[in-house]
């Protein structure tokens, strides 16, 4: 195996943890502040749908992330309602926006388009278009660090590099900011928190809304960055493996994204190396290739990790002594 | 008064009876992947879309969204009074062999797979032989001699796809490379577009210059990732050099169309049985239009059609996959 596969296998790692790291991230954030939301799915087809609408009719990506960003961020407050306002239970809520998502955007979708409740492709500058990174053919050439550089670096879209700056950046914000302590401390103690005169509601609401934004980043990602439109159900689970990811990084974004790096190198090995000959063992069949992830997210989830401890008052409503 | 009455009743059962059996419609499944995969069901649709538009007369349809509908869609249809009932994809096959004996008065027909009964029109094609003519285009026109396959769901029809077209490679290109790959293992690999496009990114990364898929919804993502690396693309079932002039190179065309069509139109007295549609029946070609007239040369032309005279009068035969799971070129 040389270099060059090596730099061409995490170039793909790259590109498909991209959406899996913006759902982490999203679900990190509600997680922490006490919101369990497994309606991550569906914030992120919902997005993926509307951004891939709106840049289809206007021609302007941008636009369509706008569009995108705002149904997933709408979604995230049907959420934010249910279980904060009313306090209701957030799996069911999350559930039905899972539901609500995929009936929704597949109905709307062939209403609009007549196209089995696809969007019609997207070209040019409806699409987030690879960036080229400074001098990236210029040290195209230097051995070793120039390929690492133009291949693995470079040439993403400009959603990759914002997702992996979303990890320092949300770092810094929940271990070093007042904002991230009050966060934390509302998914551990919120009674804590009320005690010093701070809403608990609000602190939750505003969790909730950052997790509806990443998620908008990550759908929009999958329908104009790595695909060039919409297709029904496209998420295809991402959204849970970005729970399992979290879970597996135990609720911490640095180990978010390698929990996602590793997600995306397994599957971008499974698509490369269909069969694989091992000397005296003869070949690896395909099917085994396609279900490593799977097997290996088993393996490591359960002998790995350690012990997980989800953030304390996870899960349940705060109701304040009366 | 009350024979008048039985009369009428009689009457009136008649004429529904005479009604129903006129009023039969036909009617058309399309497999998982929908009916605007651009490639297969689309195919399929457009078939049946032309009866209507020459007829007059209305069809109904279903597209079925998991497997478990497959039975429910065929009961369903059946026990309404459609006929007859097409269904497209090979995934019917034995679900149609235990349902058709239920409904003896029903014609089914089933396309891509053969089922024995007596009320079964089975339409199968030669896919070896369009894929073998794509193959022999591929092979002329590659510079870097690495082409390369994406199927959708691994199984052996996709497989006749592979073998004819590394064998039309391989008998005008002996030096060339053939990377194949599938995209899964189960019905979800006919839809999976960015599953598509990362094989193809993995294959042009590997050097492959033309790449040519047999995976229906999957597909729209291969070709476009072939047409953002600024390489060619081999599109399937439906003409799909539209879909990126310039960049597709041709298309394996399956009429599945004329297939529904001519179902359609046989009606309820078609005869039932095995048709094989092969490149010297027309069921299977490669497409030229305005699009991709620039890419291939007169010469790549003539040899092809040398090739495919030579498919039609017996003097070429491409081996079929089928027939014992095993193909001679790789």
């Amino acid at each position: 195996m040389d270099l060059l596969i090596v730099v061409q296998l995490l170039d793909s790692m790259l590109r498909l943890s991209a959406p899996l790291l913006f759902a982490c991230l999203a679900g990190l954030y509600s997680e922490r502040a006490g919101i369990f939301d497994i309606g991550l799915e569906g914030k992120m087809l919902a997005s993926a749908f509307f951004s891939a609408a709106f840049a289809a009719s206007t021609g302007s990506v941008w636009i369509g992330m706008c569009a995108g960003l705002t149904a997933s961020v709408l979604l995230a407050l049907v959420h934010g309602v249910a279980s904060i306002t009313f306090r209701g239970n957030q799996l069911i809520s999350g559930v039905a926006i899972n539901f609500l998502a995929s009936g929704l955007t597949a109905l709307v979708g062939q209403n609009w388009f007549k196209l089995g409740g696809r969007t019609p492709s997207l070209a040019g500058d409806a699409r987030f278009l690879p960036v080229e990174l400074p001098f990236a053919s210029a040290v195209a050439d230097v051995p070793v660090l120039g390929p690492i550089y133009s291949e693995l670096l470079s040439g993403h879209t400009v959603l990759v590099y914002v997702g992996l700056l979303a990890v320092p950046a949300t770092w810094w914000i929940l271990f070093r900011t007042r904002f991230g302590l009050r966060l934390r401390a509302v998914g551990e103690n919120p009674e804590a928190v009320d005690t010093g005169g701070i809403s608990v509601a609000r602190l939750r609401y505003q969790a909730t809304l950052i997790c509806g934004l990443l998620c908008g980043l990550g759908g929009a990602y999958l329908a104009t960055g790595m695909a060039a439109g919409f297709i029904k159900d496209m998420t295809a689970g991402k959204g849970f493996m970005a729970l399992a990811a979290l879970i597996f990084a135990k609720w911490r974004p640095g180990y978010a994204l390698y929990a996602c790096l590793l997600f995306g190198l397994l599957e971008a090995i499974a698509i490369r190396y269909q069969s694989i000959e091992i000397q005296g063992v003869g070949t690896v069949p395909v099917q085994f290739m396609q279900a490593l992830p799977y097997i290996l997210t088993i393996i490591i989830l359960a002998g790995f990790v350690g012990k997980a401890i989800p953030p304390r008052a996870g899960g349940e409503p705060y109701v304040k002594e009366l | 008064m009350t024979r008048i009455g039985a009369m009428l009743a009689v009457g009136v059962s008649a004429l529904l009876l005479v009604a129903t059996s006129v009023l039969a419609e036909p009617a058309i499944i399309y497999d998982i992947g929908g009916k605007f995969d651009k490639s297969f069901n689309e195919s399929a649709y457009t078939g049946a879309e032309s009866w209507k538009a020459k007829t007059g007369s209305e069809y109904r349809e279903i597209e079925i969204q998991s497997e478990a509908q497959r039975e429910q869609a065929i009961r369903r249809l059946a026990s309404g009074g459609s006929n007859p009932i097409v269904m497209t994809g090979f995934s019917f096959q034995s679900i149609l062999s235990a349902v058709a004996p239920d409904f003896p008065d029903t014609k089914f027909t089933i396309i891509d797979s053969v089922v024995d009964q007596p009320n079964v029109r089975s339409v199968v094609f030669s896919e070896h032989e369009g894929s073998y003519l794509v193959g022999v285009i591929a092979g002329l026109t590659t510079k870097s001699n690495i082409v390369g396959f994406v199927g959708g769901m691994d199984v052996p029809l996709i497989r006749r796809f592979a073998c004819g077209y590394v064998q039309g490679v391989k008998d005008v290109n002996a030096d060339a490379q053939i990377i194949q790959q599938m995209t899964g293992n189960d019905p979800s690999a006919w839809n999976d577009p960015v599953k598509g496009s990362e094989i193809t990114k993995s294959q042009i990364a590997s050097g492959a210059d033309i790449v040519y898929h047999a995976a229906g919804g999957t597909g729209v993502g291969v070709l476009q990732a072939a047409h953002d690396a600024g390489i060619l693309g081999i599109g399937v079932d439906s003409n799909q050099n539209h879909l990126h002039p310039g960049s597709v190179l041709t298309s394996m065309i399956k009429r599945v169309s004329v297939a529904v069509e001519d179902a359609f139109s046989g009606g309820a007295d078609a005869p039932a049985g095995v048709y094989v549609l092969g490149v010297a029946e027309d069921g299977v070609g490669y497409s030229m239009d305005e699009h991709n007239a620039p890419l291939i040369s007169e010469e790549v032309m003539m040899a092809v059609e040398a090739r495919r005279d030579a498919i039609i009068d017996g003097s070429l035969s491409v081996h079929n996959y089928t027939t014992d799971d095993s193909c001679p070129a790789s």
